[in-house]
């Protein structure tokens, strides 16, 4: 192995990483304002991808104007999960109680996008995305480009929003204690319907640019998820900037292993860079070590 | 007078002599019904989606003992289930054993390694909680499945033919039928002991509040660790079962996402903690996905009644049809109870008293 592919593995695996933490961070938000664990998410990016599909091969729109229409339709998704099911998780066993909730929703999407589309694979298409541009040495693919691009302008705002903004100051105190944010004011129900909008409408991006880069069909979705949940609990529960290294480090480490070793391990050393992580250090990376204890 | 909070079992007052009646009936039905159904219905496809049925009802209630008695949702079964298939496949092929009923012999030995599997998963996972610890056994379950994609003993995708079962082809279906009833029953035994035994209330203790459990003295690590293991044992015996009747064993089959979940939905279908729950969840949901799958096969019609009537279920009664119902009952006893001791107030006092 050379000292190059070692160094394109690396760029590689951060370029992937910026998505995945785009993706992660949605879900890591979630769960931050409703202690529950979205298992639709992998779900949510096949339907985001197959909703780009469609405006793109249907209707003629292209992807990335299509983006305009996907993130609102996500972000109503997400409300109306909300609303319909999360808030309807009885307090007492959230935890078990919310992945099953939520898996029922995975396998409803994942049930009319067989229906709709069939179980065959499809890929999304434009002219840049089969493009590579060449820099320092470096075969960069646009399209790796672009979603890298894209998850941080999204990742930026959602930290301008959160740290920055009335509304995410109201997002971190629902976060922190539900009695003492109703208590000061804050309409709590609405600030956690809108933040899981919020945590869905990144999917919208996450599937444009994961059905750009895989083929994918509605059975995608499984996969997707055990990733994000070992990136989510890695950075630990909660806490989004971990979600952010934790995508970065583990997408790095995935590559780097596929070059280094064998394609066919690499997505074990995933889980298993998670298993180790969490024996010495149960709460995550990042975790605040409250939720352990909880 | 019942107390409308009492969950466990020591809690529990006797049952009345007609109830215990009722409940030794049902019992005695069910038995009989398991003991005589492939001889009444004898169509094959009815028997085999009868032997799934009776897998998952004793897989689910295998893994009731470790996550509805102490609380932890484990969506890591599968683990065990395969190695259980994989130790049969390849202590069947290793030891030249030729197929038929010897074959069955073999199924405590895919037991006794899912239970050694299930040592150093437990040891792992049950340091973490709640989220934490779903999503661990999630993880190692995705170890397990890629690791037998990729080691050379578990023959890779090409996967491990089991031995042929040299059984008559119009019955073949029954002696694997009957020998997952022996194993059902026998789990249910299990679980029925489990609840009952000191073990077993250590186990709520823990379901209830975990830390306080710890400060009165419950070594919370040791039970957690055993019941994982007890549980994990008639899984893997089933595991062995289940692809000797297949005949052969892949890693996409023995380590499935789909089978982790499907345990953890029957089991909260049907209400999990309880005995019957998981078996009345298994009943339902098995031979209804067998019944599903093979009328509208894979246009994913199928998925979207499953997530529904998950959905509907999961919200309408939050604990499961059994303790929904038992909720319930209790409820409208409680009213009946009170207007009878309403009447009885506005009736002399010594009347009162005497009623029990």
């Amino acid at each position: 192995m050379s000292g190059t592919a070692l160094l394109q593995a690396i760029v590689d695996g951060i370029l992937t990483g910026g998505v995945y933490a785009l993706m992660a961070a949605g879900l890591t938000l979630i769960f931050g304002v409703m202690d529950i664990i979205n298992i639709a998410q992998g779900a949510m990016v096949v339907l985001g991808a197959y909703l780009s599909y469609e405006l793109s091969a249907k209707a003629g729109i292209p992807l990335l104007p299509g983006l305009l229409i996907t993130v609102p339709v996500m972000f109503v998704l997400g409300v109306g999960m909300e609303f319909l099911f999360m808030r309807r998780v009885r307090e007492a066993d959230r935890a078990a109680m919310s992945i099953l909730v939520t898996f029922a929703v995975a396998i409803l999407i994942e049930g009319v996008l067989t229906r709709a589309f069939g179980v065959d694979y499809v890929q999304l298409h434009a002219t840049y995305i089969d493009r590579s541009i060449y820099v320092l040495g470096f075969y960069l693919p646009w399209i790796y480009l672009i979603g890298f691009g894209l998850a941080v302008v999204l990742l930026v705002v959602l930290y301008w929003m959160l740290y920055r903004t009335q509304f995410g100051r109201a997002v971190r105190a629902s976060l922190q204690n539900r009695t003492a944010a109703d208590l000061i004011g804050i309409n709590v129900d609405r600030t956690r319907m809108i933040a899981v909008g919020i945590g869905v409408a990144v999917t919208a991006v996450g599937g444009f640019a994961f059905g750009a880069t895989n083929a994918f069909n509605p059975n995608s979705g499984y996969d997707l998820i055990s990733r994000l949940l070992a990136i989510v609990i890695l950075g630990g529960l909660g806490s989004i900037g971990g979600a952010m290294a934790a995508a970065v480090f583990m997408l790095v480490v995935n590559d780097v292993v596929a070059v280094a070793w064998s394609p066919t391990w690499a997505p074990m050393v995933f889980f298993f860079a998670l298993v180790i992580v969490l024996s010495i250090r149960p709460q995550g990376l990042f975790g605040r070590s409250g939720v352990r204890a909880q | 007078m019942i107390h409308p909070g009492a969950r466990t079992a020591a809690a529990r007052p006797p049952g009345t002599l007609l109830r215990r009646g009722l409940l030794g009936g049902v019992i005695a039905v069910g038995l009989v019904v398991l003991g005589i159904f492939p001889l009444v219905v004898t169509d094959p496809t009815a028997t085999s989606i009868a032997f799934f049925t009776v897998v998952f009802m004793g897989a689910v209630s295998a893994w009731n003992i470790f996550s509805g008695y102490s609380g932890y949702l484990a969506l890591g079964h599968a683990v065990f289930f395969g190695s259980g298939g994989y130790a049969v496949a390849l202590a069947a092929r290793d030891w030249h054993v030729s197929g038929g009923w010897a074959v069955f012999g073999l199924l405590p030995f895919g037991g006794l390694i899912a239970a050694a599997v299930a040592i150093p998963f437990g040891l792992i996972a049950l340091r973490t909680r709640r989220h934490t610890f779903v999503v661990v056994t999630i993880a190692i379950f995705f170890i397990f499945q890629l690791a037998a994609f990729n080691l050379g003993f578990t023959g890779g995708t090409s996967g491990i033919q089991l031995p042929f079962a040299p059984f008559s082809p119009t019955t073949y279906n029954n002696p694997f039928y009957y020998v997952a009833a022996i194993i059902l029953v026998l789990t249910v035994i299990l679980s029925w002991a489990v609840r009952r035994s000191r073990f077993g209330l250590q186990l709520l203790s823990i379901r209830d509040d975990e830390d306080r459990a710890r400060g009165l003295g419950v070594h919370t690590r040791r039970v957690k660790l055993a019941a994982f293991m007890i549980s994990a044992f008639p899984v893997g015996m089933l595991g062995g079962l289940y692809f000797y009747f297949i005949g052969q064993i892949f890693p996409q089959y023995a380590y499935d996402p789909l089978f982790d979940v499907s345990l953890a939905l029957m089991g909260f279908l049907g209400g999990i903690g309880t005995i019957s729950g998981p078996l009345l969840g298994a009943l339902v949901l098995e031979s209804l996905q067998q019944y599903f799958t093979q009328k509208f096969s894979a246009n994913g019609l199928y998925l979207i009644i499953y997530g529904v009537l998950f959905l509907a279920v999961i919200l309408i009664l939050p604990g499961g049809v059994v303790p929904g119902v038992a909720g319930l009952v209790r409820r409208w006893r409680v009213r009946t109870q009170r207007q009878s001791a309403e009447a009885a107030d506005a009736a002399p006092r010594g009347v009162a008293g005497a009623i029990p």
